[in-house]
């Protein structure tokens, strides 16, 4: 192998062939709830971790229904549980649960 | 008695020719196909309801049965506007006369083709809301190599909002319609994954937004913020799509055994010698214009001639049954009052 | 794959091609990259179609690789451009013949911007005066040497002398056609068949008896770029972009990469070799590359001419398969001799691509 001072970059396209909706699949499961989300991002605009950090519920519900499972990995345990965005979520999503079930899964990942 | 011409025996001109009817008027309806119904013949179910279109068809044409005077095959070649109203010359040298004329001429279908990258009439299992339409209607969903579709794609606003495609406005249906399909194909394929992607869903209309959150709560389709850029064929036949999925700021591909694309309403180009005609002037978007349109949408810019359904933009069918109901009112007064305003006329013409 | 709905749209982006008498300008990198190239061009025109096509030694790169790099300011591009328009107008011709997607992009780019900005072309006009003297028209015709070769590939198939089929089986062979970005991406009426499904490789190829293979990532870039891949440390960047299109072309085993522009061939033929290095992979068979040809080495190919006058010792994918495939004679012996029949050395084997 030759070291020619440049490499290949991966590719940061989402593959949606690749990708596991495991996670998903294990969330929905337990708190059905989760189907209910529109990506308005109300539950983001006045979560109090988002501040200071990239926590974004909207966000990770996404990265959840697109198997991007490593992206939530670290952000997930960034919440405080505080539930702003369970009084501020318009379709009644139940937040909480959501977040739990999304620690859960990424702590059971390899049991799912 | 008052006579009126009515061009276009779809939805909005049966409904408008009915009531008029009812009201005493002469009513010539001019259809260009061998039946009344227009684009509704295509249709298989309607939304939000999932009625079938065929119900709402058969009653729209019971109602224009009686004392209606319905020419199907014909074209009007000219038209000419006199004192008294208007002479339309028509297909095989036939001549009517009409005190008021209807444009119910409705709209074009996008042709889907002409979005290039996308494959429409090249990839074999990119088909088009119409298409699908009339899988439903025939009972078979399959790919055109004869298999059950397990992942199928929706793609939304295909030749509407789109100005490089010479359609700057949004075709309104498209999105609900989606929806509705999305639903019809998962019921019918329950193990197959569907994916919507759309730019803004627009759910305007009552009990749409509750369809748009049962499709994705009861059937758990995926809804993902993007517009298509470019669709190819795999070795399979299977088609490879490329998005930017907008809410993660990413890019995204994935195979789908089957592509639907949800074409647009545009105007139709059809009306142009006609309208040329008449003198009755267009919009930017290339619709007919109104000459007020919160107060007398109904009107063109030319006295006594009239227009309803989507020749001025694109409608639900609940909206263009309103619509003509309104025009029927519209064209009355107008009839009624063509006399009383000949007589203010002259009064003016002594003080 | 409906063909019909391919042929309908072509339809659609039909150019006019002027049938004789070219003003040809060159390009600046592919005399280095493929130097057969574009002799074989001047040969099949003249020779082969008894073509006026005529050239002057003092015309000058049209500068698209500074302009695209930010080097190159507009205004010194549209000038020197300008020049070469000036040389063709000197030369008492109307028909420009364009050897590089580069330039012929730019040509219409900047054509276009004048269409729209007369000023512009008043101002260029009058720097043009005032630095050289010189005055010109605007070509009435502009076609990339790929689309006159498109224009007479029927003739070039009557002439051929080796088809673009496998001689044991019968079986054409599998054709990858990569178009370069600035044919058509920009102006698709400007180039034939259009941007989505251009045809101008496609008509050559199939002409020539190849058949043509649809991959997913036919439109993707080949990742040439202009400043990324000038900085060394950027060029994994480029080279990224190339990896997604082999990929992607691959499972369909083709037999050659079929190109029209500069940089594309270049980078799709050293890339195999690169690739192969850092990750082990290669994309032909047994460890081979899939070669990588011009429209005028192909073209020259099949009209007979010697591998080794055209220039195919120069690729970093070894011909030899595909020219046994096609039942073309060679001397194997006499790859590494120049013109004058001196050697002109032999570049080192690659550890992992195999080549002859």
């Amino acid at each position: 192998m030759i070291e020619f001072g440049y490499s290949l970059q991966a590719n940061r396209q989402i593959d949606m062939d690749l990708n596991n909706l495991r996670m998903l699949k294990y969330i929905r499961n337990n708190e059905p709830s989760i189907d209910w989300c529109m990506s308005c991002g109300t539950c983001a605009s006045g979560c109090t971790a988002a501040a200071n950090c990239d926590l974004s519920l909207r966000r990770m519900i996404l990265m959840v229904r697109r198997g991007e499972e490593a992206e939530i990995h670290d952000l997930v345990f960034r919440c405080r549980f505080c539930g702003k965005c369970l009084n501020a979520c318009p379709r009644g999503v139940n937040t909480r649960n959501v977040i739990y079930w999304m620690q859960q899964a990424v702590i059971n990942i390899n049991a799912l | 008695m008052k006579s009126i011409a009515i061009i276009g025996g779809g939805v909005a001109g049966l409904e408008a020719a009915t009531n008029l009817s009812r009201m005493g008027f002469s009513v010539t309806v001019i259809e260009e196909k061998d039946q009344p119904g227009g684009k509704l013949n295509q249709w298989h179910a309607l939304f939000p309801n999932r009625r079938p279109a065929a119900e709402v068809l058969a009653s729209l044409k019971n109602h224009a049965k009686l004392g209606i005077n319905m020419m199907l095959n014909t074209r009007v070649e000219n038209i000419e506007k006199n004192d008294d109203g208007f002479a339309l010359a028509l297909n095989h040298n036939r001549m009517i006369t009409a005190h008021a004329v209807l444009l119910a001429t409705g709209f074009e279908l996008f042709d889907a083709s002409k979005k290039e990258e996308y494959g429409y009439g090249i990839y074999d299992n990119v088909i088009t809301s119409v298409d699908l339409e009339q899988a439903f209607e025939k009972g078979i969903i399959k790919t055109a190599e004869g298999k059950i579709p397990k992942k199928i794609g929706f793609i939304h606003c295909v030749g509407s909002r789109d100005e490089k495609a010479g359609n700057p406005h949004c075709s309104k249906v498209c999105c609900i319609t989606g929806v509705k399909q999305a639903i019809e194909l998962k019921e019918r394929i329950p193990d197959s994954e569907i994916f919507m992607f759309y730019m803004d869903l627009r759910m305007f209309g009552r009990h749409f937004e509750e369809l748009y959150k049962e499709a994705q709560v009861k059937h758990h389709i995926q809804f993902i913020r993007g517009r298509l850029s470019e669709a190819f064929e795999n070795q399979d036949n299977t088609v490879m799509i490329k998005i930017e999925d907008t809410l993660l700021a990413k890019p995204l591909k994935m195979n789908l055994d089957l592509l639907v694309l949800l074409v647009g309403m545009q105007p139709s180009r059809g009306i142009d010698k006609i309208l040329h005609d008449l003198e009755v002037e267009k919009d930017a978007d290339g619709f007919l214009k109104q000459a007020d349109s919160q107060l007398t949408p109904s009107k063109t810019n030319v006295p006594g001639v009239f227009a309803v359904g989507t020749v001025t933009g694109p409608k639900t069918i609940g909206e263009t049954i309103s619509d003509a109901r309104a025009v029927t009112l519209e064209i009355a007064n107008y009839l009624h009052n063509k006399v009383a305003s000949k007589i203010l006329k002259n009064e003016s013409y002594f003080i | 794959m409906n063909i019909e709905g391919k042929k309908r749209l072509w339809q659609e982006y039909q150019k006019e091609i002027a049938g004789d008498h070219y003003f040809f300008v060159r390009s600046c990198i592919r005399q280095s990259f493929f130097p057969g190239a574009e002799m074989m061009f001047l040969k099949i025109m003249r020779e082969d179609l008894g073509k006026d096509v005529v050239e002057n030694p003092g015309h000058t790169t049209c500068t698209g690789i500074g302009y695209h790099s930010d080097i190159v300011p507009l205004e010194t591009t549209m000038t020197v451009v300008a020049r070469q328009f000036a040389l063709m107008t000197e030369a008492g011709y109307k028909n420009y013949a364009v050897s590089c997607i580069t330039s012929f992009g730019l040509y219409s780019e900047i054509l276009e911007t004048w269409k729209h900005h007369p000023e512009i072309e008043t101002r260029i006009r009058e720097n043009l005066k005032r630095a050289t003297g010189r005055e010109f028209r605007i070509p009435e015709n502009i076609a990339h040497a790929s689309d006159i070769l498109y224009k007479y590939r029927s003739e070039i198939a009557e002439k051929a002398k080796y088809k673009l089929v496998d001689k044991t089986t019968g079986q054409p062979l599998r054709i990858v056609e990569h178009i370069g970005c600035h044919y058509a991406k920009m102006f698709p009426h400007k180039g034939v068949g259009g941007a989505e499904y251009p045809h101008v490789l496609v008509g050559l190829a199939e002409a020539l008896g190849g058949e043509i293979i649809d991959y997913p990532e036919r439109r993707h870039c080949c990742g040439f770029g202009f400043r990324h891949y000038i900085v060394k440390v950027n060029r994994g960047y480029s080279l990224s972009c190339a990896k997604v299109k082999f990929d992607s072309m691959e499972p369909y085993k083709p037999d050659l990469i079929l190109t029209n522009c500069p940089g594309c061939p270049y980078f799709m033929d050293r890339w195999q070799y690169a690739i192969g290095e850092m990750e082990g992979k290669t994309y032909g068979e047994n460890g081979y590359g899939i070669p990588v040809f011009t429209y005028e080495e192909l073209a020259a190919l099949c009209l007979g001419y010697d591998p080794w006058e055209i220039g195919l010792q120069t690729h970093q994918v070894t011909p030899e398969p595909v020219l046994r495939k096609m039942g073309v004679s060679f001397e194997i012996d006499k790859k590494y001799l120049g013109p004058n029949g001196k050697e002109i050395g032999r570049p080192e084997k690659p550890k992992v691509l195999v080549v002859e």
